[in-house]
């Protein structure tokens, strides 16, 4: 290589070292590579030389200009990873800081555990209906074996509007209403709201339950043993002990109280059992003939289970609740630990 | 119900230790709710006589007694009033430890020596309360251990009894439970037939035979009143929960407990001439035993003479026949009211006693002679007196037959799933009293007169279940017969809407379907409300007839608990009263105020407004994927501001709901300071969901023009963009991007800023297309909704 040319790439490096900027780079490109730029005049001095010196000079000449192309990369690249370097301090942010937007909320604590009960139903085929609150004395008393003087109608301190009008007690008015629109077999639970006319530290004058009954022609007490026990269980997500004794409610026979282990002391006796290992958690039994007559099913052809839970007890349970009345107040404090 | 142990061992003899008796008793059906002892612990005390009694030289209120323990004498200061020389009473000794753990020591009361305490009912934790010393019988040996003398080593049990179990309601009856399930003989408490020795008698007439089929009584003449009750019965009402108030009444609340048979003792100087057992006489007036007055209707059975009501029968006694501190001479009335003529009317009146929860339970009709005669022979051991014959009123074709109930035996493997032998049937059948009479196919079971529960076919099987132990009968999983259902796609659950306005922030409430009537009228004036005839309290008295006063409410309950953003949704229904008939109807409420984002850095926070509630409604029904079915437009509510108030209607124009701004007027009235933001939608016109149908995608590129457009300040934006919609096909979205009032608009008018996406489905849209069509579209728009192109 001759002098001139080791100059003119000496020269391109000491330009190329300085520039600062992408720009600069592709200008110092262009004025040497470029139409009129160093390089390429050099080429076009070939066309004054003999054949024999052509190649010669031109492989000189292309030699120089590969060295500048690499130098020329090389100062891009050493550009580039340097701008990339100074972009990803400049945008690195504080990733502790809080993420913004819009705050979740939640459904009430007495749905959250609604929906359990539903869906541990919904796995076997129970569907669900509804009635409604404001109900007539048929439906929610003698329709269920409650004629008006019975002594059971003074466990319901029933809120009425006339005589026969009242909020319903209990959902097993839509077991009524189910039977009477559709034949067996049936499935079903109803949940919802009911009402007593009774307010002190352990009731409030609304509360919810959900009615559960089957109707098919060979349901027997220990098919409502095991839908009782698998429900407890599957709710409780325990294999929970359970045990049902004799009870009495107008419109099942035989009829019966289930009991849990404490869940609190785990049978060892605490404030909350009234120190007897057991809370009662809910009352079922075989649907009473009477029930059957007075929506014309034949008693003899068919028979059928019922049960009914109170749905704010088991929510007590379940998150360990001390207090009913928490359920009503709906303070954001008590009802955001559900979220 | 409570019943002390000691008293249930003399009708079973059993040998299980408590915790087994109440296990068992509670799987039979008798709740045990409690067991407790018929003392708290207490030591060292013993039955004392007062020798003496002086003046305390250094203290009025206090007596210097000297008190035999039989060993030795002991001086005791005592400050009670009825310490008297004597008497025979409880002295703690020293060394005595009482409840509590009170330890007596020797002391000296103002210089006085005091060796020990003479103690009161109160002292020993026999009764909540006392007035003085425990005053023991003169015969009570002296010197004797005190829990020894009132056999205090026994155990109290509180029995919750089911309604149908009113053979259980005494002593006798749940004796005859335990004996039933340990196959201990119940033992016989035999009461001879007692003889008369005066003439006296009261006739008795039942005018109602079908209320009264059997009414006895017996005059007993000549009782010694200065007898007190003796104290193993005293002690025993005390276990079973009863004061006592002299033997008179001690005695029929005795056998009351003991039998289960209410009785009842008029003076007998206080009759005139017959006893009437009668339907009260409308707004005939009856002064109770309480002094209460009560005004009667003619469902009540009245016990009467010839002139005047004596006794609300079944329920409580007249003043006016009472017997009081005087009274000598009596008429002991023993009856059998039916169920249905006592029922309910106790409710009615408020008039709970031990005699009207057996009567409307139910009272064994065969139980009368027995009962009157052990009252008599208890009342005249301890009080003397001369009785007269029995009066027997019985009506033998009123009075209730026993109960044949037919039975089938495979019943039993049909209905409780498990096959017994028929002699482990028969077996229950019989260790409950019961005859059984098998012939083929049904037998015959005729229950005990105490089980009137029996009545059908079911209550037997129940006795099965129970005698066989509910915890013994098998369990199955349920054997699932069914076909599956269609799930319905056009319904949208409302627990996936409720699920949205959660992650939209909105935190779900429950409140009361009753409230104040003020704050209905408030809300809806013009909604005619439903009223409960007995409400807990006047502001839980109306049906709502919109949610919003329940969550106007807990929001007002959580800003006073310093909470500034509130966002709640409830679900649940509504209670109008349309053209005279209730109408339930489920609705969705939503309410908003504060900040429309928490608290944080970076964006500047702002006030919720209309617009982000309305884009919540909006996202339901976007959700449904039918937003361009509904329609928002001015609508007027009088709980909501008139300028900030949408109502929603559906593509039928039928009414869905409001969104509103509270109105300011009723601020004050809810106690609010801050705007509050309001949504009621019906949810049968929300909870329906589209099918979707494909339709193709346009694979031609979309073009945008954006367009700001000057109209009126009143004109509504979404009018002008349903115009284009409707009338440019190619038009496949507006999006409103900018509304702008101020410098460089004219006062009254607004700067509406739309961007127009337009796409065609079969070519790419050229230039020229579409500047045409903005040119004729902005012409047709200028002239319809007087707007002109911002330049």
């Amino acid at each position: 290589m001759d002098n001139s040319l080791e100059n003119i790439v000496e020269q391109a490096e000491k330009e190329l070292m300085s520039a600062d900027s992408l720009s600069v780079v592709e200008d110092i490109r262009v004025s040497y590579l470029g139409k009129k730029g160093v390089f390429t005049r050099q080429m076009k001095t070939l066309g004054s030389l003999s054949p024999e010196e052509r190649p010669k000079v031109g492989a000189v000449i292309n030699q120089a200009k590969q060295k500048f192309q690499a130098l020329l990369e090389q100062r891009k690249t050493e550009l580039e990873t340097a701008l990339l370097a100074k972009r990803l301090t400049e945008e690195t942010i504080d990733v502790t800081l809080p993420g913004r937007g819009q705050s979740v909320g939640g459904v009430h604590p007495v749905t959250r555990t609604m929906r359990r009960i539903e869906q541990i139903f919904n796995r076997i085929g129970f569907d669900v209906a509804m009635g409604p609150e404001v109900e007539d004395d048929f439906h929610n008393f003698e329709a269920l074996n409650i004629p008006s003087h019975h002594p059971a109608r003074a466990m319901h301190d029933t809120f009425y509007f006339d005589e026969h009008t009242l909020l319903r007690t209990h959902t097993s008015p839509v077991q009524i209403r189910v039977m009477e629109n559709q034949e067996p077999p049936l499935k079903v639970i109803a949940p919802g709201r009911v009402y007593r006319c009774d307010s002190d530290i352990t009731h409030t004058p609304m509360f919810h339950q959900v009615e559960g009954f089957v109707v098919d022609k060979n349901i027997n007490f220990a098919d409502l043993k095991g839908v009782i026990s698998e429900f407890l269980k599957a709710f409780f997500e325990k294999d929970v002990k359970i045990r049902f004794r004799p009870s009495y409610f107008p419109f099942t026979e035989p009829s019966a109280e289930v009991d849990i282990e404490c869940v609190m002391c785990e049978g060892e006796g605490c404030r909350v059992c009234g120190r007897t290992g057991w809370l009662e958690v809910l009352g079922c039994g075989m649907i009473h003939p009477e029930v059957f007559r007075h929506i014309k099913i034949d008693s003899d052809e068919y028979t059928g289970f019922a049960f009914g839970m109170g749905v704010e007890r088991l929510t007590m349970l379940r998150y360990k609740i001390n207090d009913l009345r928490l359920f009503f107040e709906n303070d954001l404090k008590f009802l955001k630990q559900f979220n | 119900m409570l019943v002390n142990e000691a008293w249930l061992k003399e009708f079973v003899n059993y040998s299980m230790p408590i915790d087994e008796l109440t296990a068992k008793l509670t799987m039979a059906g008798l709740e045990v709710d409690s067991v407790e002892p018929a003392a708290a612990e207490f030591s060292g005390v013993v039955v004392g006589e007062v020798l003496s009694v002086e003046a305390h030289p250094n203290a009025d209120k206090l007596r210097l007694c000297k008190v035999s323990v039989g060993s030795e004498t002991l001086d005791i200061v005592c400050g009670a009033s009825n310490v008297r020389e004597g008497l025979r009473i409880p002295v703690a000794t020293v060394g005595a430890v009482l409840p509590g753990n009170f330890k007596i020591k020797p002391s000296k009361l103002r210089g006085e020596p005091s060796n020990g305490m003479l103690c009161s009912e109160e002292e020993l934790g026999l009764a909540d309360s006392a007035d003085g010393l425990m005053e023991l019988p003169a015969d009570a040996p002296i010197g004797d251990n005190i829990r020894d003398y009132l056999q205090l080593d026994d155990t109290i049990i509180e029995v919750d009894l089911t309604p149908n179990r009113a053979d259980c309601l005494s002593i006798e009856g749940v004796a005859r439970e335990i004996a039933c399930f340990t196959g201990e003989a119940l033992i016989a408490q035999s009461v001879g037939d007692i003889a008369p020795t005066i003439d006296d008698v009261v006739s008795v007439k039942v005018d109602v035979p079908e209320d009264c089929p059997r009414y006895l009584g017996r005059v007993i003449k000549g009782l010694d009143r200065s007898v007190p009750t003796p104290i193993w019965m005293q002690e025993k009402l005390r276990r079973c929960g009863e004061r006592s108030l002299g033997p008179l009444v001690d005695v029929t609340n005795y056998v009351l407990l003991e039998l289960g048979q209410p009785l009842h003792t008029f003076d007998l100087n206080k009759i005139d001439g017959d006893i009437v057992v009668r339907r009260a006489r409308s707004n005939e007036i009856l002064e109770l035993l309480n002094e209460q007055k009560i005004e009667l209707d003619d469902d009540v059975l009245l016990i009467a003479d010839e002139h005047k009501a004596l006794a609300f029968a079944g329920v409580m006694g007249g003043a006016q026949s009472a017997v009081n501190d005087e009274t000598t001479d009596i008429f002991l009335e023993c009856a059998f009211f039916t169920p249905i003529s006592i029922a309910g009317k106790s409710r009615k009146f408020g008039l709970h006693t031990d005699a009207s929860h057996r009567f409307e339970r139910g009272v064994d009709p065969e139980l009368c002679y027995r009962a009157l005669n052990r009252a008599i022979e208890l009342l005249t051991s301890i009080a003397g007196g001369e009785v007269g014959p029995l009066t027997d009123a019985t009506s033998a074709n009123t009075l209730p037959t026993s109960n044949v109930v037919p039975f089938r035996y495979e019943r039993i493997q049909r209905v409780l799933g498990v096959q017994l032998d028929e002699d482990v049937v028969e077996s229950y059948f019989t260790s409950l009293g019961m005859t059984v009479e098998k012939s083929t196919g049904e037998w015959l079971v005729t229950a005990p007169s105490y089980r009137f529960d029996m009545a059908i076919e079911a209550d037997l099987i129940e006795e099965v279940a129970r005698l066989y132990g509910y915890d013994n009968l098998p369990q199955n999983s349920l054997n699932i017969s069914g076909s599956l259902a269609s799930v319905e796609e056009r319904k949208q659950p409302l627990d996936r809407i409720k699920d949205l306005l959660v992650d939209l922030g909105y935190q779900e409430a429950i409140t009361y379907s009753f409230t104040d009537e003020k704050s209905l009228e408030l809300l809806t004036p013009n909604a005619d409300v439903y009223k409960l005839q007995n409400p807990i309290s006047s502001d839980l008295s109306t049906m709502r007839t919109t949610l919003w006063a329940g969550l106007l409410k807990v929001m007002d309950a959580n800003i006073k608990r310093n909470e500034e953003t509130v966002r709640f949704f409830e679900t649940g229904l509504t209670f109008v009263v349309e053209n005279g008939t209730l109408k339930q109807e489920q609705v969705l409420a939503m309410l908003a105020t504060g900040q429309a984002q928490p608290e944080q850095w970076g964006d500047a926070s702002r006030a919720i407004d209309f617009y982000d509630v309305k884009h919540d409604v909006e996202s339901i029904l976007a959700l449904n994927g039918l937003a361009a079915d509904y329609q928002f437009k001015s609508g007027e509510h009088n709980a909501l501001h008139p300028g900030q108030t949408a109502e929603l209607t559906n593509s039928v124009g039928e009414h869905v709901g409001y969104i509103g701004l509270l109105h300011p007027a009723l601020e004050s009235d809810f106690d609010i300071k801050k705007p509050v933001y309001l949504v009621e939608l019906k949810q049968q016109f929300i909870q329906i969901k589209d099918i979707p149908v494909f339709h193709a995608v346009s694979k031609y590129p979309p073009v945008r023009r954006d367009l700001a457009l000057i109209v009126d300040e009143k004109l509504h934006v979404n009018e002008i963009v349903d115009y284009i919609y409707k009338q440019y096909e190619l038009v496949n979205e507006v999006i409103v991007f900018d509304i702008y009032q101020g410098k460089g608009i004219e006062t009254g008018r607004k700067s509406v800023a739309l961007g127009l996406i337009l796409q065609d489905k079969s070519k790419t849209l050229v230039e020229q297309e579409v500047e045409e069509l903005i040119a004729t579209l902005l012409k047709s728009i200028s002239a319809l909704f007087d707007a002109q192109l911002r330049e």
